[in-house]
């Protein structure tokens, strides 16, 4: 009899045990970091497969390279590759990629094809700074702007200024940045001759070394300006729209009519009651466009040759550097799942709805 | 019929609809009646408008519009399989997800997100540097492949919701089958979804294609407006005044026809909203 209650009572407290996991697992916050870890290992699975396990992969190539003139032998060449992304090669492809994992989480992403002494790592830390900083104030200019004019497009509804600012940010939101950036060069740098076109290029000019002084500062925004210029134009449609739409809405609930109805100023209104509210939701989605940052000018980057990530990486896609292009294509996919992260925490944060709703 | 009178009542959707409709015209039936003009003239490079060459020629001595006209047919064709494998892939799999549940329905979500997460242009960039696709259909696959996310959801929610739904489920106790369920009873109520995400996929594929061909990542073959654009910065045409209508007619043609699905989608969101309508 004893013995039946304390197995009934074991049983008890495994399901409860089971239970408290369970509802771990469903916290939203855990669940988006088991999410971000899951999504971060399949990225670099992914990466790892396209350059070590499919058919007519680099590493194969490589070493099919280095012994066709016979000046290597087969193993010769086999532990020359292995150095690049320090794993071993005579390991079974699982431990092979365990190894590479662990490289990954210790910051070693392997060396350059092109010579051995320079890390991806290294590569990549000095091209990140200029991105972070072109893109990252493209985007903030955009953001802060782009809410300004959606508010004011809202409470204006159906005015020439609210068609004009509609019409307008979706207009530059649906052609391409691409092909923004070559109008620029085309129209302002060579047409018309305003814009310096060629001595704008690059992220400093020569002769110009970093440091806190005016003339590094003024040299950074000088070469930066024209990507800025465009990540605005192309984003600042987004932020419009949005705004707008979620001005309208917040213009409509209730504690807005009650607001008016205790005779608040209408200034008050507007920043305390609606343009917060509003704002909520796009603050999010400003979070998660941070950690597009990273990757989000590829394209506007090669057209002024401003040497940031996504130039580098052409230069790598060129130059065939396949550690270079893995290691860029995990540091974009970990900054998009870190500041997706981010967002959820800082909903969680800004809306007390939502850790309580689970 | 009644739908594109609806569509064309807002300027912004008559305006769409007149632009694709135009560039469907310039793209698949104009270059049945203009002869094609490719071959390399040294004795006429950059030359200036004129009744023989409206939009002036090339680096080559080509005629500038008569590849603009020839030069859309790629461009639409492999945006429109891109569209139509994506939503293929995202009708069929949420729908599956939603009427499955259980096991399936969670690795098909955790895939849809892990999808939605990574920046698309890099992956874009990576696996064209790694096989250089070549083909119609794989360059279209693989512009789809990453695409098909955010409609997933959608239709996967819009499932979950109708399924409870009590013409659904006469339909089901009717025993009409699973396809009958999805295709008679369940997507006529999703149309607005599957048109507006069809349009975004087409501009999506037309912007990442273009964009890999300006990078060289995409081999060129034959005239498109992607490949004019490519040769014209690789010759430096940016930097001369002669060549001015050369990069821009491109340009523009690229730019329009994404303005002009844009546009027709707003239209169509209307026609969908009857709330909208009504005013």
């Amino acid at each position: 009899m004893a013995a039946v209650i304390a197995a009934e009572e074991r049983l008890a407290v495994r399901s409860i045990a089971r239970e408290r996991l369970g509802s771990m697992w469903r916290h939203p916050i855990l669940r988006a970091a088991l999410k971000a870890i899951l999504t971060v290992l399949v990225a670099t699975a992914i990466t790892f497969a396209l350059i070590r396990l499919l058919p007519g992969n680099p590493i194969d190539l490589r070493i099919d390279e280095l012994t066709r003139d016979g000046s290597m032998t087969y193993e010769q060449a086999r532990d020359q590759v292995s150095t690049i992304y320090p794993i071993d090669l005579n390991d079974p492809v699982p431990v092979q990629f365990v190894t590479y994992l662990w490289n990954v989480v210790r910051g070693d992403l392997g060396s350059s094809y092109l010579s051995t002494t320079a890390s991806v790592t290294s590569i990549i830390f000095a091209v990140l700074p200029w991105t972070l900083f072109a893109v990252g104030t493209g985007l903030l200019l955009s953001f802060v702007v782009g809410i300004g004019l959606g508010l004011l497009a809202a409470y204006y509804r159906g005015s020439r200024f609210d068609q004009a600012v509609s019409t307008i940010g979706s207009i530059v939101s649906s052609v391409p940045n691409y092909l923004i950036a070559i109008l620029i060069v085309l129209i302002f740098g060579v047409q018309l001759e305003l814009i310096p076109i060629t001595q704008m290029r690059g992220a400093l000019s020569p002769g110009v070394h970093p440091g806190f002084t005016l003339e590094f500062i003024g040299d950074v925004f000088f070469h930066a300006s024209l990507p800025i210029v465009v990540y605005f134009l192309t984003n600042i449609g987004h932020w419009i729209l949005s705004m707008r739409n979620a001005t309208l809405a917040a213009l409509e609930e209730d504690y807005v009519v009650a607001a008016r109805a205790r005779g608040l100023s209408e200034s008050r209104i507007t920043t305390a009651y609606v343009g917060r509210n509003a704002a909520l939701p796009l603050v999010t989605q400003l979070a998660i466009a941070t950690g597009f940052i990273v990757g989000g000018a590829v394209l506007i980057e090669q057209v002024f040759l401003y040497q940031g990530v996504g130039l580098r990486l052409l230069r790598a896609v060129a130059q065939r550097d396949y550690p270079v292009m893995q290691g860029i294509l995990l540091l974009v996919t970990v900054s998009v799942v870190v500041a997706n992260l981010a967002a959820d925490l800082l909903y969680s944060k800004l809306d007390p709805r939502i850790g309580r709703a689970s | 019929m009644s739908l594109i009178r609806v569509i064309a009542r807002k300027p912004a959707g008559l305006l769409g609809l007149i632009g694709v409709g135009g560039f469907l015209l310039l793209a698949y039936v104009v270059p049945f009646f203009v002869p094609l003009h490719n071959t390399v003239d040294i004795a006429s490079v950059y030359v200036q408008p004129s009744f023989d060459h409206p939009l002036g020629t090339d680096f080559q001595g080509r005629d500038v519009l008569n590849q603009i006209v020839y030069g859309g047919r790629d461009i639409l064709t492999i945006g429109f399989l891109a569209a139509l494998f994506s939503t293929a892939i995202a009708i069929t799999f949420g729908s599956l997800g939603a009427t499955l549940g259980g096991k399936i329905d969670t690795i098909i979500l955790g895939v849809a997100d892990i999808v939605l997460t990574v920046p698309h242009l890099i992956v874009l960039i990576v696996v064209a540097a790694i096989f250089r696709p070549t083909g119609f259909l794989v360059i279209a696959i693989v512009l789809a492949s990453l695409q098909w996310a955010g409609l997933l959801r959608q239709v996967r929610a819009q499932v979950l919701s109708l399924k409870e739904r009590e013409y659904v489920e006469a339909a089901r106790s009717l025993d009409l089958g699973l396809p009958h369920l999805i295709f008679r009873e369940m997507l006529p109520n999703m149309a607005s979804y599957i048109a507006i995400h069809f349009i975004f996929a087409m501009t999506g594929a037309v912007y990442a294609q273009v964009g890999l061909i300006v990078l060289g990542l995409i081999p060129q073959t034959g005239a498109n407006w992607g490949v004019m654009l490519q040769l014209a910065l690789q010759q430096g045409a940016i930097y001369f005044s002669d060549s001015v209508l050369y990069v821009l007619s491109p340009i523009l043609a690229i730019a329009l026809f994404q303005l002009s699905l844009v546009a027709l989608a707003s239209g169509l969101e209307d026609v969908f909203n009857p709330r909208l309508r009504a005013t």
